[in-house]
């Protein structure tokens, strides 16, 4: 009997320290001390409150949300302001927490006027709470940066500079720096960041966006009284723009820092990418806001156990694993081959390979049409090696993926095939379609290399792969 | 034999929907499950063709009156075969979904869902083709008919109809458990073709006379007149009045109310083939207190399809096989008592096995009714016999499956008098694949 040798998920980001890498993000689940401590029994590790600053007004309705073929909220998006409560409320509700659970993290997200009285003043104000760090709100894309405040600062690599200098001039914990995704290169505004003083960078905040729109009212979503507004877009289908920066930041020379990963993160699966591309601890908003705060049970679980599996101990042995795996296209090998190869044991005969390959792709899956009864067969098993699913009802037999008298076998063509995975993403069997590596017979060359060696005469020019 | 003994809300409520109308979340939660195949199965596997994947991808996409579109332009009474349809052996038999979640895609509930929506609002989505002067007549209003008149009207030509009963739709009308099809729906799904421009003749029986003017008068005939009254078992007693046969006993529940059916308390079922299901069901139904299927040889050989076996086990039929009826016995008033049996075995395997009556094995099986479903007897010969170039081989009238031509020109067909007894999808499509035929034929291709 084996036993799962449980790791240390204690992490630390920044210098802030939390029982595990699942804090709550800065939204609506963190607006409050009776949320804040629920989340807290229910097991996440940190919590980053809701933004602090001048209260605002909200209006209704703030929620827009895109489906995806039946599943709710791939992608969530809002225009609702930062905190709506008084800040002396905010700031006695911090502080009581902080006393009730002195070992999570309570990290306490910031935006106020671009003046360096306004900042050194709700610094100090919320740094007294007690709590562990804060957040600068540099991010959000929607109302307030009509203000001059959230992402109109983010944007702005001086102004971020700018602004992280006053707080860290009045600051005596940790800063984090949360980052717009609203911007053409992310590294900038995280090298003014540091720069300007940041202890870590925090990203991404919400993306730009255009929910949708009410077919019936022609007014988009979320409305006010039939008008819109763009809002801050969220939920799992961010997380590879998240993904992406979080690594270019992680991988920068000039950014060193430490970095707490945002967007999209729904399923264990999401936390350890972001720990593997460089964040030292995840934040999480739209699932908790989907589901309740109970998943991050599943989110601890499945890490745990992911980790026990490759003989990880600690979250230190994890984060930035994955960092220089990423790098240049242009250092990617030109004789590295990959072809698909269908299991035909496992196949369903549902010709999603063969038309996404045909319309989408390269032209290289065949399909041939066999008579029922030779792929039945004598013996439970087709020529291919299918394997037949066969009843008999009244007299008639049922064959699963025929008709017509006829099974549709699907093949590859592994001499036209350019190994692009699109077979296999749209296969819906687990392990029916792989990428088999096959020995191009060329050695390694890159992009850059290619050139050097075409410039110098010493290869010939690449021919282009045969089209129909 | 008596009629039926429980109130109208429990007769309501026996002969409700076997399947219940998914609500719009249910529809789309099943539709998410379709995997959208590649010359798929489903389509391949149903007799009309309906593009399974587009209707269920415009369920999902909220579009479920695309979606009857999509249903109706293959299959006119798309309404009908959504319930009747056994989709186990046609489409949900070929879905892949079987192998990769362990059951079909419910795609008769998804069609139901979808025709539902457009005849909800009275919605057709096709015109009538323009006019060529071409007339054509149709004999018989089942699903055949239907079907030819529908396509023919989208063509272009005149479609009279004959019928000889007094309501129109053959079996999709009458012959069908009333839980499976309603009187009303199978109605309902008639007023298109209606309103297409078909004119329904009722109470017009056709002859043999009767169609040599229809030919003489017309461009072109289409015969799909089903098939006649059920066999009978030719043994002592079947003149009883408690002896009747399969669709006998099915009509009243589409012709009146169910209050006016009658039923046995104790109801024999002589036969072991869907309609024989249906009518043991039917008698459950009625408030049959003891239903009996007897079958001379064992479920192995039913024709029945599985699922129809299932529902009569869950409605506690009995069943009695390896038993051959000998003689339906009387009282002394006259009255059927009682089913007498005489016990058989098979000798050998499989198929080829032979029934062997086993001496001093008859027994009774008690019973007020006795319903005979050993299915129907042929009539085209009867009324095509004589006419040159049709053939008509043992009870079935030939045609070209591709064109539902007969030998006899300007002579088409389809349905159970060309098939000797299929489904209603079955007649659909070759009412619609002859009125293709048909168009050619005018045109002057064939």
């Amino acid at each position: 009997m084996k036993t799962w040798k449980k790791p240390d998920l204690t992490s630390e980001v920044a210098g802030i320290r939390s029982p595990n890498p699942f804090w709550l993000a800065s939204g609506p689940p963190t607006n409050s001390a009776y949320q804040v401590r629920r989340a807290f029994e229910a097991g996440w590790g940190g919590a980053v409150w809701k933004t602090l600053g001048e209260p605002i007004v909200n209006v209704a309705s703030r929620y827009g949300a895109i489906d995806y073929d039946g599943r709710k909220i791939a992608g969530l998006n809002n225009i609702e302001l930062i905190t709506d409560r008084p800040l002396e409320e905010n700031l006695a509700e911090i502080r009581q927490i902080k006393r009730e659970f002195p070992h999570h993290a309570v990290v306490v997200s910031l935006m106020v006027e671009s003046s360096r009285e306004a900042w050194h003043d709700i610094v100090k104000h919320t740094q007294d709470t007690g709590c562990d760090g804060l957040e600068l709100n540099f991010g959000c894309p929607h109302g307030m940066s009509e203000r001059g405040m959230g992402s109109a600062v983010g944007q702005v690599p001086e102004y971020t500079e700018r602004i992280t200098n006053w707080v860290m001039e009045a600051a005596e914990i940790p800063v984090l720096v949360k980052l717009t995704p609203n911007v053409t290169d992310v590294r900038y505004i995280g090298r003014a960041a540091r720069n300007g003083g940041a202890d870590g960078l925090s990203l991404i905040n919400t993306i730009n966006s255009i929910v949708g729109v009410d077919l019936d009212t022609l007014a988009p979503r979320p409305q006010v009284d039939g008008r819109g507004s763009h809002g801050g877009y969220c939920g799992p289908a961010v997380k590879p723009i998240a993904l992406n920066m979080v690594q270019q930041v992680a991988s920068d020379p000039e950014i060193q820092l430490p970095v707490s990963g945002i967007g999209g993160v729904q399923a264990w699966q999401d936390a350890v990418e972001f720990l593997l591309l460089g964040a030292g601890n995840v934040q999480v908003c739209t699932a908790a806001m989907h589901y309740g705060f109970r998943i991050v049970e599943t989110l601890i679980s499945g890490l745990e156990g992911w980790m026990s599996d490759k003989g990880f101990l600690s979250l230190q042995e994890v984060v930035g694993r994955s960092v220089q795996t990423v790098g240049d296209w242009a250092d990617l090998d030109l004789s590295y081959k990959v072809v698909a190869e269908i299991d035909q044991g496992e196949c369903i005969h549902c010709g999603l390979c063969y038309i996404a390959c045909e319309d989408g792709a390269h032209q290289s899956i065949t399909w041939r049409e066999v008579p029922e009864a030779e792929f039945v067969g004598g013996n439970g098993t087709s020529p291919e090696g299918a394997r037949p699913q066969v009843s008999v009802s009244g007299g008639h037999q049922v064959v699963v993926g025929s008709g017509a008298g006829h099974v549709n076998i699907y093949e590859i063509n592994q001499e036209t095939c350019v190994g692009c995975n699109l077979c296999s993403l749209v296969c819906p069997v687990q392990g029916c379609i792989s990428m088999v590596e096959r020995d191009s017979g060329l050695p390694s060359m890159s992009w850059r290399e290619y050139q050097e060696k075409l410039a110098k005469g010493e290869v010939e020019k690449i021919e282009p792969p045969a089209h129909v | 034999m008596e009629r039926t003994r429980l109130t109208r809300a429990e007769l309501e409520a026996n002969f409700a929907d076997l399947h219940p109308a998914y609500s719009r979340d249910e529809a789309v939660a099943e539709a998410s499950r379709c995997l959208f195949c590649f010359d798929a199965p489903c389509m391949r596997a149903c007799p009309t063709h309906i593009d399974v994947p587009r209707f269920i991808r415009q369920i999902l996409h909220d579009n479920p009156l695309g979606a009857a579109e999509t249903i109706f332009s293959e299959n006119v009474l798309g309404g009908s075969c959504a319930r009747a349809c056994p989709t186990e052996v046609l489409c949900e038999g070929a879905c892949v979904d079987k192998t990769l979640q362990g059951g079909p895609v419910h795609i008769g509930r998804l069609q139901r869902y979808a025709t539902d929506a457009a005849q909800a609002q009275d919605l057709w989505f096709f015109e009538p083709g323009t006019d060529t002067g071409h007339r054509v007549a149709i004999v018989g209003s089942g699903p055949a008919g239907l079907a030819c008149a529908h396509e023919l009207r989208r063509l272009g030509h005149a479609a009279d109809v004959f019928e000889a009963r007094d309501v129109a739709g053959g079996l999709n009308t009458l012959g069908i458990a009333a839980y499976k099809i309603s009187t009303e729906l199978a109605l309902k799904e008639i007023e298109p073709i209606r309103a297409m421009g078909a004119e329904i003749h009722l109470n017009s029986p056709v002859d043999a006379n009767r169609l040599a003017g229809l030919r003489r008068d017309y461009d072109a005939v289409f015969v799909g007149v089903g098939l006649g009254s059920t066999r009978q078992l030719p043994i002592p007693g079947e003149e009883l009045e408690g002896v009747v046969e399969a669709l006998d006993f099915i009509f009243p529940t589409h012709t009146g109310p169910f209050s006016e059916c009658y039923v046995g308390r104790h109801t024999v079922v002589i036969g072991a083939g869907n309609t024989a299901v249906d009518c043991a069901t039917q008698a459950v139904r009625l408030g049959a207190e003891q239903v009996t299927m007897v079958y001379r040889r064992t479920d192995a050989e039913m024709s029945a399809f599985s699922y129809e076996y299932e529902l009569a086990k869950q409605d506690g039929i009995v069943f009695e096989w390896l038993a051959q009826p000998v003689e339906f016995v009387a009282d002394d008033d006259g009255d059927l008592r009682a089913l007498r049996c005489r016990r058989l075995r098979l000798q050998g395997q499989g198929r080829r096995a032979r029934l062997e009556e086993i001496a001093d094995s008859d027994f009774e099986i008690p019973c007020d009714l006795a319903v005979q479903a050993l299915g129907q007897a042929p009539v085209a010969d009867e009324l095509l016999g004589g006419i040159e170039g049709v053939t008509v081989v043992s009870g079935r009238l030939v045609v070209d499956p591709t064109t539902g031509a007969t030998g006899a020109p300007g002579l088409f067909a389809g349905g159970d008098c060309t098939s000797l007894g299929a489904e209603i999808v079955d007649a659909v499509q070759e009412g619609k694949v002859a009125a293709r035929g048909i168009d050619e034929y005018l045109k002057g291709g064939s």
